[in-house]
């Protein structure tokens, strides 16, 4: 087996994320970046199968430099390797521009045998990247899998979650997975790998670096545009009732009658 | 590739600065000035400056194909069975032909599905476009993606719409990539500009605490997936007249790289929380897995589904496959009934979209109240019970 690669992305951590009642923006003061909590499973994933395996779990991000302290972090859990796609001319990248940034990036990183990205991010959540570069790199995908029940002469078991329950998957490497919180429960740093991820070396990958057709990346590659940002309507709370139990659910006995069959 | 403010135009009104969801932007001697290292140039300044002071520096390229018709609604089947969520995007669908001035068209891809598709006629589809073949029987990625790309290069629909399902999702990313498509992922709104021709798309980021709208202006078709819920089925109307377009392809455009060994129902036993009208949830205020029969005796009084928070399925109460939330899903019932869920973040953006929710909690000060069409401040051992017991007095 070959390496592994985890695609990860650097994400606000969205629970600072709040709306000025007053303003109705967003409240950014004290707003942390955090590796996006989908990502923390397949860095953990990747790290698991490098300790089995005795390969080399490799983590890769495209972003701006700051996202080098996501790329820290992973390294601190036991990933070897760091990647930073990072360039001027990558900003305004949708997620067909950035899929086509990150196959062409593992394409220059080098051989690999899995590729590993959380299912979503929790920014965008658009679950598209993943799946953008297993088709970029024309490799078979596995989406929202829930375990890696075996890998042995390049081929691979997996178990898919679906909205019924869950399918088993055989798939020839090497593959995309996309995985979900229930794959494994992610590790703290070590003390080691805190230390090792200080003085650890992220590769920085530029848009010359990767020979990347200009009309395909950044603002000029994304078919998609954004014209307008607004604040959904809040939900305002409604009637709360605190006396007596009896005469509370017989209020709620009609508003679900209401809801149901009206 | 920039942003580029006109300091001229600049009055240093600061709406810009308020709009950036990135702090890129801040005021200097009274203008905007732009940090580019934060800038992802998404573009929300430009549209919220009435001085057009901003400026999104893009290079027009052109790949809209005149000839391109037709709303397409990827029709998703499990085991022969039409999914909800087509004949929601059929009822929209329906609404975008008709502003478009164009036909509604149903894709089908399975096997031994072809009655299904006089269900889809009634629907609305005025064309449904029909692929059967053993290969297809069952959801993979590899002959779905095949085929999807080749009905869409044969015959260049405007708009193709499809759920945001765990099958939709994993399909059209692949397909708009290989057609170099613009996507966008998981909308809750679809309207279309007229004049432009353009699908206006919108959908909620940051874990829906921002809403934006995407249009795709210079790419067909214009794709989307859209949440499950959200929009209205459409409604059965036997009288209304399709045409059914058989396609066949050659032997290696259903060749799979994947193989499906085996299919497990979890969830058979009670509704599927993604498609439940319903949805009755427990959190730690259950205080152990014994106590979630209470929830299912509601349920199935109301004919629901279970739900969770995360902290039962962290405390293993329950499977993971009932997780409401941003580790888990979103839903968008009718009801959502919250019993001991005191309402996190992460909970309300997997759950707030519901029609009415419904709280249920001993502490008055529980931030699930905030949002809760109607609360009851109790122990939910007393409330829950006679909630079911009242319920089905009133159904008797």
């Amino acid at each position: 087996m070959n390496s592994v690669i985890v695609c990860i992305k650097q994400v606000p951590e969205t629970t600072d994320v709040k709306i000025n009642p007053e303003t109705n923006t967003l409240v950014r003061e004290g707003v942390k970046s955090i590796i996006n909590p989908f990502d923390m499973y397949a860095i953990e994933e990747a790290v698991r199968l490098k300790e089995k395996f005795g390969v080399k779990a490799i983590v890769l991000s495209m972003g701006p430099p700051q996202a080098e302290a996501a790329l820290r972090e992973a390294i601190s859990m036991g990933a070897d390797e760091a990647y930073l796609a990072s360039d001027r001319a990558f900003a305004g990248s949708d997620t067909l521009a950035t899929s086509y940034t990150l196959a062409k990036a593992i394409k220059k990183i080098g051989d690999f045998s899995v590729i590993l990205c959380g299912k979503q991010a929790s920014d965008g959540d658009t679950a598209q990247v993943g799946p953008g570069i297993s088709t970029h790199l024309d490799i078979p995908q596995v989406t929202y899998v829930k375990k890696i029940e075996e890998i042995k002469e390049n081929t691979a078991r997996v178990e898919r979650m679906t909205e019924e329950g869950f399918e088993i998957l055989e798939c020839p490497l090497p593959c995309l997975f996309t995985v979900v919180k229930e794959i494994n429960e992610p590790r703290l740093p070590s003390l080691k790998g805190i230390m090792k991820s200080k003085s650890a070396k992220i590769h920085l990958l530029t848009a010359q670096m990767l020979e990347l057709e200009e009309d395909r990346i950044g603002l000029k590659g994304s078919p998609t545009q954004v014209v307008k940002i607004f604040s959904p309507e809040r939900r305002k709370g409604g009637e709360i009732y605190s006396g007596a139990a009896e005469e509370g659910v017989d209020k709620l006995v009609a508003i679900l009658k209401k809801e149901l069959y009206a | 590739m920039s942003l580029h403010i006109s300091k001229e135009n600049c009055v240093g009104c600061t709406l810009c600065v308020k709009a950036c969801p990135f702090a890129a932007l801040t005021m200097v001697e009274k203008k905007a000035v732009v940090n580019l290292d934060l800038c992802t140039l998404c573009g929300a300044c430009v549209a919220e400056c009435k001085f057009e002071a901003i400026a999104l520096k893009r290079e027009k390229t052109d790949f809209v194909n005149l000839e391109s018709k037709g709303v397409w609604v990827f029709c998703e089947q499990k085991r022969g069975v039409i999914q909800s969520v087509s004949y929601e995007l059929l009822g929209k669908g329906r609404e975008l032909a008709t502003k478009l001035k164009t036909e509604l068209c149903a894709v089908l891809l399975g096997h031994e599905v072809e009655q299904k598709t006089q269900e889809l006629i009634c629907r609305g589809a005025d064309v449904v476009y029909l692929v059967d073949h053993p290969a297809l029987k069952n959801f993979l990625d590899d002959p779905y993606t095949n085929v999807l790309v080749r009905l869409i290069k044969k015959y260049k629909p405007e708009v193709v719409l499809s759920g945001a399902t765990s099958v939709g999702r994993s399909l059209i990313s692949r397909v708009a990539v290989k057609i170099h498509a613009g996507l966008t992922a998981d909308c809750t709104g679809l309207d279309i500009d007229e004049h432009k021709r353009l699908l206006l798309q919108t959908r909620p980021a940051f874990g829906g605490n921002i809403m934006a709208t995407i249009i795709t202006p210079n790419h067909r078709p214009q794709m989307a997936t859209v949440r499950h819920k959200v929009m209205k089925e459409a409604a059965i109307d036997p009288k209304h007249k399709g045409r059914i377009v058989k396609e066949t392809f050659e032997e290696d455009t259903f060749v799979s790289r994947t193989k499906i060994l085996d299919v497990i129902e979890e969830i058979s036993s009670t509704v599927n929380i993604a498609e439940a009208d319903v949805i009755v949830s427990g959190g730690r205020g259950m205080k152990g897995p014994e106590n979630f029969k209470l929830l299912e005796d509601l349920a199935r009084a109301l004919n629901a589904a279970v739900g969770s928070s995360r902290a039962a399925v962290d405390s293993g109460w329950m499977p993971y496959s009932h997780q409401v939330g941003q580790t888990g899903k979103t839903v968008c019932p009718k009801i959502y009934i919250a019993c001991g869920i005191s309402g996190q973040i992460q909970h309300l953006v997997g759950m707030q979209s519901s029609k009415t929710i419904v709280a249920i909690n001993s502490d008055p000060h529980a931030p699930i109240f905030q949002v809760a069409t109607f609360g009851i401040v109790g122990d939910l051992f007393e409330v829950v019970p006679l909630l079911t017991k009242k319920f089905k007095e009133a159904f008797e």
